[in-house]
């Protein structure tokens, strides 16, 4: 499997604080790579990095073989990075149908209006959301706004997708949901990285777990490995998880 | 096309049957009209799509004219002046544009009113080409006779209103038009789609500057006679706010009607209360803000039946 994203001693501060420091990190083509870590690890700050939205002060970006270290977020959006936002963002006037046409049309070359509404009907279907279509994304659920981010997300026709924290704030049965979609778009072939603090749900889809904490890199490797790593334990998980988990393991 | 669209497009062809039913007064005020409409649905490119709240009406409004006027006095035909000025300030507010538009909400309205100023200290100190605060004497460029000069004036505002309104009907429904939508509503959500928003709102700026110019430039062509606190008059900025709020922010037809209101109203106060007419008619737009505040756009015929409350 070949790299589809290098980053070679990635830094970012914001004025004093160093929200990422040297983090070095190579993603596979066809991986679903989890990101966790405490909140204020740096997390998000990595994917906005990636995606230009606060770009490196130091280090490489390469993805797909091109250095994309100091690129505009919609140069990347065009490239075929996607991501979702923690915080959801959708145009709330426009239906949910639009707001998919809208990433179809302007990260796909000589798409129109009209072939870009055709097209985001078919991932409004994909993610459940086709009986809401003709409804203003400001009348939606939070459960459904998620999945609209998803829906513009896959719109782009990512080659990498970001998805941040797409299960916080839903209730188990949305989570479940959510998480079959993941699947499904793994087995597509699409490379993932995820951003979550469920651990049910990063340890049920993700093939390896990158951790960080205090922007740095602490941990790296195969989901299993990863949570019996006394670092992580002692960083992020805590000491109570890693009874619980060494019980039922 | 949609039924709004169709409906502005009748209400620009029923304003130029005006000069059937009256003298010099209507058509100076069908002038005014078509180029307070000029205006308004300009503004609402940057203003109403885009959401950037733009005070640089008046400066795209002074630079026309001036344009337009030092043109005309050099011996260009007013079609080729018009032109120019139009292609000339499309560029530059493009160029504009993509600097101030870097600045959001506040920070851009004011950046966008000290366009007006720094273009009006410019033409006050370009004396040798503009006559700086002497004003510029523009030769009469159409026929003989006050009529038939009203006359050619309005029909060619009117002829600048229709070009205006068919190029924002075009933008409204193309591609352009639903990306500014989107940068109104989240622009960071619009990056992460993959639109380049400062070219999107670079383009906007020029096209709402455009037609503002040309307005500008027959304006000059039309009273002949021009000078800085006239045409950089900071209510040509704010004028065209306050139209565009009162007719609906966002909607082609709104704004014109908006427009039109604005003239009726300002029209009939300044006749009736001369003295206090300003008062008057600040107190009326708070009024109708404040009772309809998606403007006239926002209107149900549903809304004038009283409908009973459940007892």
């Amino acid at each position: 499997m070949s790299e589809i994203l290098r980053l070679d001693k990635v830094s970012r501060n914001f004025s004093g604080l160093k929200a990422l420091s040297d983090v070095t990190l190579g993603i596979k083509k066809g991986e679903v790579l989890g990101l966790i870590g405490p909140n204020g690890a740096g997390k998000t700050t990595l994917v906005n990095t990636i995606c230009g939205v606060t770009p490196a002060d130091s280090g490489r970006v390469i993805f797909a073989g091109n250095d994309i270290t100091g690129i505009k977020p919609w140069q990347a959006a065009r490239l075929g990075l996607a991501r979702t936002f923690q915080i959801v963002q959708p145009f709330a006037e426009f239906t949910a149908l639009d707001n998919v046409a809208a990433a179809a049309l302007f990260s796909q070359p000589g798409e129109s209006v009209r072939s870009a509404r055709e097209e985001a009907r078919a991932h409004l279907a994909f993610v459940g959301l086709e009986a809401q279509a003709a409804q203003p994304a400001a009348t939606l659920t939070l459960a459904m706004r998620k999945r609209l981010e998803l829906a513009k997300a896959l719109a782009m026709k990512p080659k990498l997708l970001f998805l941040d924290e797409v299960n916080a704030g839903l209730n188990s049965a949305e989570v479940e949901r959510a998480t079959k979609l993941i699947h499904q778009l793994a087995a597509d072939g699409i490379t993932i990285v995820m951003i979550e603090h469920l651990m049910k749900v990063v340890l049920n889809v993700c093939t390896r777990i990158a951790v960080l904490h205090n922007g740095g890199l602490i941990a790296d490797g195969a989901p299993r490995e990863v949570i019996d790593n006394p670092a992580v334990v002692e960083a992020y998980l805590g000491q109570q998880y890693a009874r619980r988990n060494a019980g039922r393991g | 096309m949609k039924r709004t669209d169709l409906a502005l497009l009748l209400l620009i062809a029923a304003i130029a049957a005006l000069p059937l039913f009256g003298g010099a007064y209507a058509l100076r005020l069908g002038t005014i009209a078509c180029m307070y409409a000029i205006l308004a649905l300009s503004w609402n490119v940057v203003g109403g799509w885009a959401g950037y709240p733009s005070f640089a009406t008046a400066a795209f409004f002074g630079f026309g004219a001036y344009m337009a006027g030092v043109l005309l006095g050099k011996g260009v035909p007013l079609a080729l002046a018009l032109v120019a000025t139009l292609v000339a300030s499309l560029v530059l507010a493009g160029l504009f544009g993509a600097v101030l538009l870097r600045l959001r909400g506040h920070y851009f309205a004011i950046a966008s009113l000290s366009l007006v100023e720094a273009l009006r200290e410019l033409v006050n100190n370009a004396t040798d080409l503009t006559g700086g605060g002497m004003g510029l004497n523009i030769p009469l460029a159409a026929g003989s006779g006050i009529l038939a000069d009203a006359t050619f004036f309005f029909y060619a505002m009117w002829g600048l209103l229709l070009l205006a309104a068919l190029t924002m009907i075009a933008v409204s429904a193309s591609k352009l038009g639903f990306g500014l939508a989107c940068i109104r509503q989240n622009e960071t959500a619009a990056d992460m789609v993959g639109l380049n928003s400062t070219l999107y709102k670079s383009i906007a700026f020029g096209l709402s500057a455009c037609f503002v110019s040309a307005a500008g430039g027959l304006y000059a062509a039309w009273v002949h006679y021009i000078d800085p606190s006239d045409v950089f008059d900071i209510l040509y900025s704010v004028k065209p706010i306050v139209m565009a709020l009162m007719g609906g922010l966002g909607s082609a037809l709104g704004v014109v009607c908006g427009a039109l209101l604005y003239l009726a109203l300002e029209e009939v106060v300044w006749r009736n209360y001369i003295q206090i007419h300003s008062g008057v008619l600040g107190v009326l737009i708070v009024m109708l803000l404040l009772f309809l505040p998606h403007g006239l756009i926002s209107l149900r015929w549903r809304m004038f039946w009283r409908t009973t409350a459940h007892v």
